[in-house]
C-alpha cells in the first residue's frame, strides 16, 4: 500500500515533469499566459478605474485581487485543454500499456499546471505594483493571500481536468467553459462591490465562491476601503474559511471522478 | 485488494495464451473466437489484412481492452484479473507511434524509464543505451516532431524495450515505412528474438511473416483460417516462383531444362511463358538468370514472384483480400525483395 502511493507521486511526478518540458519547449503557450494578464491589469485598471469610485480608496487596489481571481478561474481551463489535448495523442497509448498508476497523468497536469498560476500571479502583482498597488498588512498575511489564491486555482483546475476528459475535444472546453467561468467571475465582487446588485444576483455573488477568495485576498493584502462596513453575510465574513471549504469540497469530489474517469478511458469495454 | 492470478511462467511453457477471444463493435464482429498460443521465446506473426481483428487482438492482449469473451493470459497473468503484472511483463510497440512530439527521443526514452520505476539514473542511462543501440544517438536531444517515419518508429519501439519486456507485442512495425528503414528494423527485431524475447508481431505482410516469424497465424474477420510455419504455408500456396517469358528466337526446350534444374517442383510452361516455383529466393533467381544468359537465352521479361497475403487468401478463400477494407495488402514486397 505504502509502495503504490510512493509510486503513485513518482509516476506523477515524471508526469508532472514531462509538462513542464512541454511548457519550456512551446514558449509560444507561456508567452500568452502571460501577456494576457498583463493587459487585464492594465485594462481593467484605466478603464474601469476612471471610471469607478470607490470611495476612501483607489479602485486599482481594490480591483486587484478582483483580477488575481478572475484570471486564476479562466486558468483553470488550460488544464482542461491540455488533458484533452493529452487524450487525442499517441502518447496516451503508450501510457496505457506501461504499469504506472492510473492517477498519474490527472495528479501530474494539476501539479504542472500551478506553474502557470504562479507565474501569472507574479507577473500580475508586478503589473499591479507598478501602478500603485500595495499590500498593507505585512509580507506573512500578503504570502497566505497568494496561496489561498493559489490553493483555489488548484481546485479549480480539478473541475477544468474533469471536463476536459469528458469531452475530450480542446475547442469544445474552451467554448464550454466559458458560459460557466463568465458568470462566475463576474456575478461577484470581483470589480464592483455585490451590495448593489439586485436581489438574486447579490445573493449569488454573496456564496460565490470566486467572491470568497477576492474578499479573503483583498482581506489579507489590506485592500478593503476604509470605512466599508463588515460584511454580514457568513461567507464574506469568513471567507477564508469559506474558501478553504470550497477547496476541500472540489478536490475531494473531483480528483477522484477524474482518475476514475481517466482509468475508464483506459480500458474499452 | 484483489487477489492476483500469477505464477513466474505458465506451466506449459506458453508465454502467451488466449482461449476464445471475442469483441464486438455494434454491427463488426471485430475478434470471433480466436486462440492463441506463443511459447516461450518464439515468433508468431499474426497475419491478415486491415480490418482483421489484429490491433483488436493486440489491444485484449496488452490490457487496453476487455474483451467481451474469451480469456488470455501472459507469463500466467490474467489480462482480466491482472492488468498490473501483465504490464509489467509487456512491451507494446503500436500501429501508430506512441511518442511524445515535443520531447527529445531521449526525454521520451527517459520518462518511460521512470514510470516503469527504474528509478532517475538507471531510467537515464537506459534510455541513452537504447538510443544508441536504434542508431538515434545523433537525434537523441532534438524534439520528436523533426524525427523521420522510420526514426519515430525505432524509438516507438525502444520505449517498448525500456524495461526488457520478456514479451514484446509490436502491431504492424513495418507498415509505411521504406525499404531500407524496414529492413534496418527487421535487424532489430531479429538481434531481439535472438535474445529470447517472447513475440508476437501483425502484419499484413506474408514476406514479413516469413522473414521473422517461426509459427504464422492467418485471420480475416477476427477467425483464424490458417496455422502453421511459413515453409507449410508457402507449401500450400506454393511458394517463391519465378516467371518468364522467352524471347520468341530463343529456344523453349533449352530453356525448360536449364530452369528445370533450379525448380523445386514442375516447371509449367505455355509458348514462351514459364513458372518455375524455387526455393532460396534471390540467390536461386541470380542463379537461374546466368545460366540462362550462359546458354545464350534471350528474355523479354523475368520476375521473381513471392507469394502474397492476396495468393493467401485467394488459396484459403477462393478470393482474395478484399478491396473494400484493404489499402496496403495489394502493395507487397515482391518489388522490394527482387
Ligand atoms: N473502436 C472501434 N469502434 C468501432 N469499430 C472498430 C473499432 N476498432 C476496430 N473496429 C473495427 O473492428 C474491425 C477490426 O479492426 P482492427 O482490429 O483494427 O483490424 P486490423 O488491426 O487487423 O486492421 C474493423 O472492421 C474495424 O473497423
Ligand atoms: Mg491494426
Amino acid at each position: 500500500m505504502m509502495q503504490r502511493l510512493a509510486f503513485a507521486v513518482s509516476d506523477g511526478a515524471a508526469i508532472a515533469r514531462r509538462n513542464v518540458i512541454k511548457i519550456r519547449r512551446v514558449p509560444e503557450i507561456l508567452v500568452s499566459v502571460l501577456i494576457s494578464p498583463i493587459l487585464i491589469v492594465l485594462l481593467f485598471s484605466y478603464v474601469f478605474g476612471s471610471a469607478i469610485d470607490i470611495p476612501g480608496s483607489s479602485y486599482r487596489e481594490f480591483l486587484i485581487s478582483g483580477v488575481f481571481a478572475m484570471t486564476l478561474t479562466f486558468g483553470a481551463t488550460f488544464t482542461g485543454a491540455g488533458l484533452a489535448d493529452d487524450m487525442q495523442k499517441g502518447i496516451i497509448d503508450r501510457f496505457r500499456s506501461l504499469p504506472m498508476s492510473r492517477s498519474a497523468v490527472v495528479f501530474g497536469r494539476t501539479a504542472s499546471d500551478v506553474i502557470y498560476n504562479v507565474l501569472s500571479l507574479v507577473i500580475m502583482a508586478a503589473t499591479g505594483f507598478l501602478m500603485g498597488w500595495r499590500f498593507h498588512n505585512g509580507p506573512a498575511e500578503a504570502i497566505l493571500g497568494f496561496a489561498l489564491l493559489l490553493l483555489f486555482g488548484y481546485a479549480l483546475s480539478w473541475i477544468m481536468a474533469y471536463i476536459g476528459l469528458i469531452v475530450p475535444s480542446v475547442e469544445v472546453i474552451n467554448n464550454a467553459s466559458m458560459m460557466v467561468i463568465f458568470p462566475m467571475t463576474f456575478v461577484a465582487n470581483t470589480f464592483v462591490p455585490s451590495d448593489n446588485l439586485v436581489t438574486p444576483l447579490r445573493i449569488f455573488a454573496e456564496w460565490n465562491p470566486v467572491s470568497a477568495v477576492t474578499q479573503a485576498a483583498r482581506e489579507l493584502f489590506g485592500n478593503i476601503p476604509a470605512g466599508t462596513p463588515d460584511p454580514t453575510v457568513w461567507s464574506l465574513a469568513n471567507p477564508v474559511l469559506y474558501t478553504l471549504l470550497w477547496v476541500v469540497i472540489i478536490i475531494a469530489v473531483f480528483a477522484p471522478l477524474a482518475v476514475r474517469r481517466y482509468a475508464r478511458a483506459n480500458r474499452k469495454a | 485488494m484483489k487477489r492476483r492470478t500469477m505464477s513466474a511462467t505458465a506451466a506449459d511453457g506458453q508465454i502467451i495464451e488466449a482461449r476464445g477471444l471475442a469483441k464486438r463493435y455494434g454491427e463488426v464482429q471485430a475478434l470471433a473466437g480466436l486462440d492463441l498460443t506463443v511459447p516461450q521465446g518464439t515468433v508468431l506473426a499474426l497475419l491478415g489484412p486491415n480490418g482483421a481483428g489484429k490491433t483488436t487482438a493486440v489491444s485484449v492482449l496488452t490490457t487496453l481492452l476487455v474483451p467481451d469473451a474469451g480469456t488470455a493470459t501472459i507469463a500466467g497473468a490474467d489480462v482480466i484479473d491482472a492488468p498490473e503484472d501483465v504490464r509489467r511483463r509487456i512491451g507494446l510497440s503500436g500501429q501508430y507511434a506512441a511518442v511524445d512530439e515535443t520531447l527529445t527521443g531521449f526525454e521520451n526514452l527517459d520518462m518511460i524509464g521512470r514510470l516503469y520505476h527504474l528509478g532517475r539514473s538507471r531510467s537515464a542511462v537506459r534510455a541513452r543505451e537504447l538510443l544508441e543501440r536504434f542508431s538515434l544517438t545523433e537525434a537523441a536531444d532534438r524534439p520528436v516532431n523533426t524525427y523521420s517515419g522510420g526514426m519515430r518508429r525505432r524509438l516507438d519501439l525502444a520505449g517498448a524495450l525500456v524495461a526488457e519486456p520478456p514479451v514484446l507485442f509490436l502491431d504492424e512495425p513495418t507498415t509505411g515505412l521504406d525499404p531500407r528503414s524496414r529492413n534496418e528494423l527487421w535487424d532489430v527485431i531479429r538481434d531481439l528474438v535472438g535474445r529470447g524475447t517472447t513475440l508476437l508481431l501483425t502484419t499484413q505482410y506474408m514476406e514479413e511473416a516469413d522473414q521473422l516469424a517461426d509459427d504464422i497465424v492467418v485471420i480475416d474477420h477476427g477467425r483464424e483460417i490458417a496455422h502453421g510455419t511459413a515453409d507449410q504455408l508457402k507449401a500450400m500456396i506454393g511458394g517463391d516462383r519465378i516467371e518468364l517469358v522467352l524471347h520468341p528466337d530463343s529456344d523453349v526446350n533449352v530453356a525448360q531444362r536449364i530452369m528445370a534444374r533450379f525448380s523445386v517442383g514442375s516447371v509449367y510452361a505455355e509458348g514462351g511463358n514459364m513458372t518455375v516455383p524455387i526455393t532460396g529466393g534471390a540467390d536461386t533467381f541470380t542463379a537461374a538468370l546466368r545460366a540462362l544468359d550462359g546458354a545464350g537465352i534471350r528474355l523479354t521479361d523475368v520476375s521473381l514472384r513471392r507469394p502474397t497475403l492476396d495468393d493467401v487468401f485467394l488459396t484459403l478463400t477462393g478470393h482474395g483480400v478484399d478491396r473494400g477494407t484493404s489499402d496496403r495488402a495489394g502493395a507487397e514486397l515482391e518489388d522490394v525483395a527482387a
